[in-house]
């Protein structure tokens, strides 16, 4: 239970309108990500759905019913801010128990509620702390455990790892997958960090300038990429982007080859001088310059390969990997 | 980096002037500690300079100390109670964007910049005079008989004015508080099913806590010293002579030093008798 439907939405703030209609669907159980570069509006985008902010026009339905003109607490939804916004004055407990109260969950059923998120999420012998004596993760966790208890619709996560170390962001994804897999509710999630979509998405909404650029999902997105915006904004290391002569040889504006779709070889077309090669053990990125295609060029090998700053390469394309975009920036 | 020499070389150079505070606390404070064990009416050439507790026992077996204890309290209870809720009122209102804003806040901050001596007068002429006072006119523009506000209810008109002079302190360290309120809180809250009414009562006003501190034992110590408001006013008759105003009139008015000093050490100690009691209230909330 916890189908969305955004029907023709906008929201304007004064004059500028930073999201033209758009039309969304996200179904029930699913896990949505919507990503892009800050200011996007996909932080507006959730504050809509999530009612914190009014839409300038359109509809927004969950489950078929029209809630647009709906306060934010009756529209069942739970949200995850970025900063956690726990209550500081109350205990773990209290801050868990705080919709229950405000719902008029009676006491016994409160507890049984609270019981089960704390051993959900760790949280049992932190129940009689106080926020400002937690570590990050655990209070990213308390501030969960508060949206679970309203067993809400769906679930609304705003950037919710970005205030985390790397460590402990890729562990809270995976708690954060598995609670998804455990609830089977609807989750909306904003990130800016395309990783993050990736990994834990069922469907990717790439948001740029209030506009949708491609709605799919993550495996989509990355094998056909709808526009220049997309393909080089998912995938890491970025898609090499070449346009000019070489492009037109292959009928298009501009090409696209991911680093994963390019070798190192004895005889390749492109040739260019390594200026930093990245070892990780496991893979080598190597940044090719002056190959006359674009000013860097990326290339992924696996393993250990043995190329050295001012080194000269030679690069051969994956062709029939190769995406090509007309010069409307649309793939052809 | 503070070295031992450095730290050495910084008392030195500090001791001048913490020996002179010192002295200008102490000097007066013993004066009175011993002028209150001494028969001293300057203007009858009276001076015996041991005479035991005997001005402690007049002060306190006189009617007119435990009025003037009770007034006190009710004065400096009063204006507390008004000045924090008024004042988290206005604080609330300040905070929404309005048109103006900033010479709004410059005009609620004002009275704080006006003299205890010059807003008494003001207001005992001005606006609670019964003939020609405004608060009169607008009595009689409703049909009203004036209320003569000095005469008939001495001890509010005081609390009204010194609440006005103090409210504008208290709005602006609340303000603050409430600026500083992250504003996610009160959305989670909202999200979590918290109407208005209860969103201040959960969220706000716990935020709040330590601000309400702050203006409470700052207020209280300087409202236990009221005297320029009596003074101007009502001359501490008709119920609003404070332990202040008593000790004031014993020294100034029947020229008894060693009664007056008596009086005045025992403000001092019911001053911090009040003090304690009030940071175990609300001290607590200072913790954490």
């Amino acid at each position: 239970m916890g189908q969305i439907t955004l029907n023709q939405v906008t929201k304007s703030f004064g004059e500028t309108q930073v999201i033209p209609p758009l039309d969304l669907t996200i179904e029930d159980g699913e896990f949505a990500v919507f990503v892009g570069p800050s200011g996007c509006g996909k932080s507006t985008l959730l504050r809509l759905i999530a009612g914190l902010e009014d839409v300038s026009s359109g509809h927004i339905e969950i489950d078929g019913r029209d809630v647009t003109d709906v306060a934010p607490a009756k529209r069942g939804l739970a949200m995850v801010f970025q900063s956690y916004a726990l209550y500081p004055h109350m205990s773990v407990r209290k801050n868990i128990a705080f919709p229950m109260k405000m719902a008029g969950v009676d006491q016994a059923e409160q507890d049984a509620r609270i019981k089960k998120a704390a051993a959900a999420l760790n949280l049992t012998d932190y129940l009689d702390r106080r926020p400002g004596q937690l570590s990050g993760g655990q209070r990213q966790r308390v501030a969960i455990g508060r949206a679970i208890v309203r067993e809400p619709e769906a679930f609304l996560f705003d950037e919710p790892l970005s205030n985390l170390d790397a460590a402990l962001r890729v562990g809270m994804r995976m708690e954060i997958g598995e609670l998804h897999k455990q609830l089977a509710t609807t989750m909306i999630y904003v990130t800016h960090d395309q990783v993050e979509a990736m990994t834990m998405a069922d469907k990717i909404v790439v948001l740029r300038a209030g506009v949708i650029e491609q709605v799919g999902s993550p495996l989509d997105l990355y094998h056909n990429p709808r526009n220049l915006f997309v393909a080089g904004f998912i995938g890491s290391p970025t898609m090499n982007l070449i346009s000019g002569a070489e492009a037109e040889q292959h009928g298009a504006a501009t090409i696209g080859i991911r680093p994963e779709h390019l070798t190192v070889t004895q005889d390749g077309p492109w040739q260019g001088t390594v200026g930093v090669a990245e070892h990780l053990g496991s893979d080598t990125f190597v940044h090719v310059h002056g190959t006359g295609l674009a000013e860097t060029i990326t290339v992924r090998q696996a393993g250990d390969v043995p190329v050295r700053h001012g080194d000269t390469v030679r690069l051969t394309p994956d062709l029939s990997r190769m995406h090509k975009f007309g010069a409307d920036g649309l793939r052809l | 980096m503070a070295t031992k020499a450095s730290r050495t070389a910084a008392r030195f150079m500090m001791a001048p002037a913490v020996t002179l505070l010192l002295g200008w606390m102490l000097v007066p404070l013993i004066m009175t500690l011993y002028f209150s064990f001494a028969d001293y009416r300057p203007l009858r050439n009276v001076f015996e300079p041991w005479i035991g507790f005997d001005n402690y026992e007049r002060f306190v077996s006189s009617s007119a100390f435990w009025d003037s204890v009770t007034t006190t309290l009710v004065m400096v209870g009063s204006i507390l109670a008004i000045t924090v809720v008024l004042g988290i009122l206005i604080a609330l209102l300040l905070d929404k964007p309005i048109f103006g804003q900033g010479i709004v806040r410059i005009l609620v901050i004002s009275p704080f910049f006006v003299m205890p001596t010059v807003s008494a007068l003001a207001w005992k002429n001005m606006m609670m005079d019964p003939v020609n006072g405004v608060l009169s006119h607008v009595w009689r523009f409703f049909g009203a008989t004036p209320h003569d506000w000095l005469v008939e209810t001495p001890l509010l008109s005081i609390i009204l004015i010194v609440s006005w002079q103090w409210l504008p302190f208290a709005t602006l360290i609340l303000l603050t508080a409430i600026q500083s309120l992250d504003g996610e809180q009160l959305e989670a809250a909202e999200m979590d099913g918290a109407p208005a009414l209860k969103r201040f009562w959960y969220i706000i006003l716990p935020h709040l806590g330590r601000a309400i501190t702050i203006v409470i034992l700052i207020q209280t110590i300087f409202l236990l010293g009221i005297f320029a408001e009596i003074f101007v006013t009502t001359q501490g008759s008709f119920g609003t002579r404070t332990l202040t105003y008593l000790v004031f009139q014993r020294v100034l008015e029947s020229q008894n030093v060693g009664l007056g000093s008596a009086g005045g050490i025992l403000a001092v100690i019911l001053a911090n008798i009040v003090a304690i009691f009030l940071m175990r209230i609300v001290g607590k909330n200072l913790d954490a």
